[in-house]
């Protein structure tokens, strides 16, 4: 198990690039620490799996280094990277039976054959293939060969980190579940350095303990789940993470406020702003509260979702989406407030932080 | 009780009668003639399996039949591994891939019959650019006097002919194998043979088979090369069952035994053909059979 570090990363797929719209991957500067379990969370196209690639040697990136440990890998084939890679459709050696996938990485390593035996053993306990060890690998449901994709991995006593490429796509729903609470046992279990890449947000934020964040090539947040969701620093971020995802509304500053209409929301002090950037406000549908006072809204329309009910309204010729609770409901001539607690402040897109007051990271 | 819908017939019939026009109906008429005697103006006797007996115990019959099966023999052991080897090296990408695509095709677009023609002049010693450059460099070739010249030519024209198929199919194999399994490869260590052993060969498992079908069927009947590059000489060396047979037929007017021995080709290549394909798709039935197996 290794600490992995991208330093500067750059990365373009055309020859030459120029403008930043040419690169892949903008510039990224992350560590992932040693033992960690990391989801890289992003849409399709923002260079997610551009950036596993770099890491486990199959891309090389255009700038910027890659150290595991320290040490400088970049120039490094995979092979000697020492990294297991779990794809997105499920990788097997058809020919081989589900034993000999297994072994395939150690018998080209030249390990031992007795050595072989003992580490694919100890895999098939871990990843519950024992009673289909001798079975051909190609008879096997998704979720079997997915998880021999695994084992090829972890079967190397060694490996520095385990990724994986949405690794979930083609199983089934039930069978997700199961597969990524494994996961999460063997990290538990063996503590090692995981990063998985995924456009699902669940998928995102119940494996990893660290998400981050990725938009149009570049890195805008890492965090814990609950930061993603409380202060999101990008408004992609508060649209990407959550559901519904999280109200944007222009607004003016006046000193310590912020003004909707004409509703002022306090913010926790006067922020300092450099030039004249848009402002707007972001509020996730949870802080958004009806009452008999506040800026008058109109009700569009009222979705069901189970325990939820989703308000879709408009307040001051702006769409805003609330959440209520079971139980909660609607008064008769509505309107609306929001809660300071769950209110974020955006000066073109990018979160104005409060350093020192409660809930903000340390100035 | 449930009425029958008999409608689907109607849409089974055209193909039925265009099965029955081109195969069925000519293949009875084979029958046909091969329990019979006749001597034209239409006037037929009754022979029995007389012509089948005669085919079945004739010398000419069976060495045309190896000379078929070791020639098969030949040209698979060539095309199957050098088709390969071509689709290996073809470019995945670029402007490399339509240029290639291109070049390949060329051969299989020609004539059969032309093909034969160009090998004809190509080999011959007195204008052939190969027979001349051969007789030249004082290489003693001549396919018209030796039977082994003669072969050698008849190969090396089947080869060229044909190995550009083999190369297409291993080809349209190759690039249907998702870049993953290369990146996974990489990823596990695996050398190139490994590779190619592991990834590329049992991916290419199932075009390969249709590519060893077509090849075998195509060259069990070849007729036309050989036919006008030899004529089926020097002797009967390059007699193969299909000219030995239009002998028989229009050379002879033994349509009685002609008809015979068409059937008992017919029937050896059905019977091949099977044998091949039952072989070749094995593997894939058996992952069932485990499955079923399994407690």
């Amino acid at each position: 198990m290794a600490r992995v570090d991208l330093a500067n990363i750059r990365h373009a797929y055309g020859p030459n690039p120029a403008k930043d719209a040419d690169y892949a991957l903008k510039h990224v500067n992350q560590a992932f620490d040693n033992g960690g379990a990391y989801a890289l969370l992003g849409p399709s196209g923002c260079g997610k799996t551009s950036l596993l690639n770099i890491i486990s040697g199959l891309v090389q990136p255009t700038q910027g280094r890659v150290r595991f440990d320290g040490v400088d890998v970049t120039d490094l084939s995979t092979e000697k990277r020492n990294i297991a890679q779990v794809f997105q459709f499920p990788v097997i050696y058809d020919s081989m039976t589900v034993r000999e996938n297994l072994a395939f990485p150690l018998r080209n390593r030249g390990v031992k054959k007795a050595e072989a035996n003992r580490r694919v053993d100890e895999v098939l306990e871990m990843t519950g293939l024992k009673a289909q060890a001798r079975r051909r690998a190609r008879g096997l449901t998704a979720d079997e060969k997915q998880k021999i994709s695994l084992g090829r991995g972890l079967v190397r006593s060694d490996v520095n980190a385990i990724l994986f490429d949405e690794p979930l796509t083609v199983i089934d729903p039930q069978m997700k579940w199961e597969l990524r609470a494994q996961l999460k046992e063997l990290h538990r279990r063996f503590g090692y350095t995981m990063i998985y890449v995924t456009h699902d947000q669940t998928e995102a934020l119940t494996f990893a303990d660290q998400v981050v964040v990725m938009y149009e090539g570049e890195i805008v947040q890492v965090g814990a789940p609950a930061e993603l969701f409380e202060r999101p620093s990008h408004t992609f971020v508060g649209y990407f993470i959550g559901s519904p995802g999280m109200n944007v509304i222009p607004t003016k500053l006046e000193g310590a406020n912020v003004r909707v209409g004409e509703y002022l929301a306090p913010l926790p002090a006067a922020p300092k702003l450099r030039g004249e950037p848009r402002l707007e406000i972001g509020v996730r549908p949870e802080y958004v509260r009806f009452g008999p006072e506040g800026i008058p809204a109109s009700i569009q329309r009222v979705e069901d979702a189970g325990r939820l009910k989703i308000v879709h309204a408009t307040m001051e010729g702006h769409p805003i989406v609330a959440v209520l609770r079971e139980g909660e409901d609607l008064p008769a001539d509505p309107h609306i407030t929001l809660d300071p607690k769950g209110l974020n402040l955006y000066a073109d897109s990018w979160r104005v932080a409060f350093p020192g007051f409660p809930g903000e990271s340390a100035p | 009780m449930k009425p029958v819908n008999q409608k689907a017939w109607f849409l089974v019939l055209p193909v039925l009668v265009l099965v029955a026009l081109s195969a069925l109906i000519p293949l009875m008429t084979v029958v046909n003639y091969s329990v019979q005697d006749t001597f034209g103006n239409n006037q037929f006797f009754w022979a029995g399996t007389r012509w089948y007996e005669q085919v079945l115990h004739s010398e000419r019959f069976w060495n045309a039949l190896l000379r078929n099966l070791v020639f098969s023999g030949i040209i698979l052991a060539i095309e199957i591994p050098l088709g390969v080897f071509v689709a290996l090296h073809m470019p995945r990408k670029g402007w490399g891939v339509p240029v290639c695509l291109v070049l390949m095709a060329l051969p299989l677009l020609i004539p059969w019959n032309v093909v034969g023609t160009i090998w004809q002049v190509f080999g011959r010693v007195d204008i052939g650019l190969l027979g001349a450059v051969l007789s030249g460099a004082g290489v003693d070739y001549n396919y018209v006097q030796d039977p082994v010249d003669a072969w050698a030519t008849l190969i090396v024209m089947d080869v060229w002919h044909w190995t550009s198929l083999v190369a297409l199919l291993a080809y349209a194999g190759l690039v249907s194998i998702p870049d993953a399994y290369y990146q996974a490869a990489r990823i596990d260590g695996a050398s190139g043979w490994a590779v190619f052993r592991h990834i590329q060969l049992p991916k290419m498992a199932r075009v390969l088979t249709i590519a060893v079908l077509l090849r075998f069927m195509d060259s069990f009947t070849i007729y036309t090369e050989p036919f006008v590059v030899t004529g089926g000489g020097p002797g009967n060396s390059t007699t193969f069952v299909s000219i030995d047979l239009v002998q028989m037929a229009v050379g002879q007017f033994d349509l009685g035994p002609a008809a015979a021995m068409s059937l008992i080709y017919f029937l050896i290549i059905l019977a091949f053909s099977w044998v091949f394909y039952a072989v070749m798709t094995r593997e894939d039935v058996q992952p069932k059979a485990d499955k079923e197996g399994a407690p």
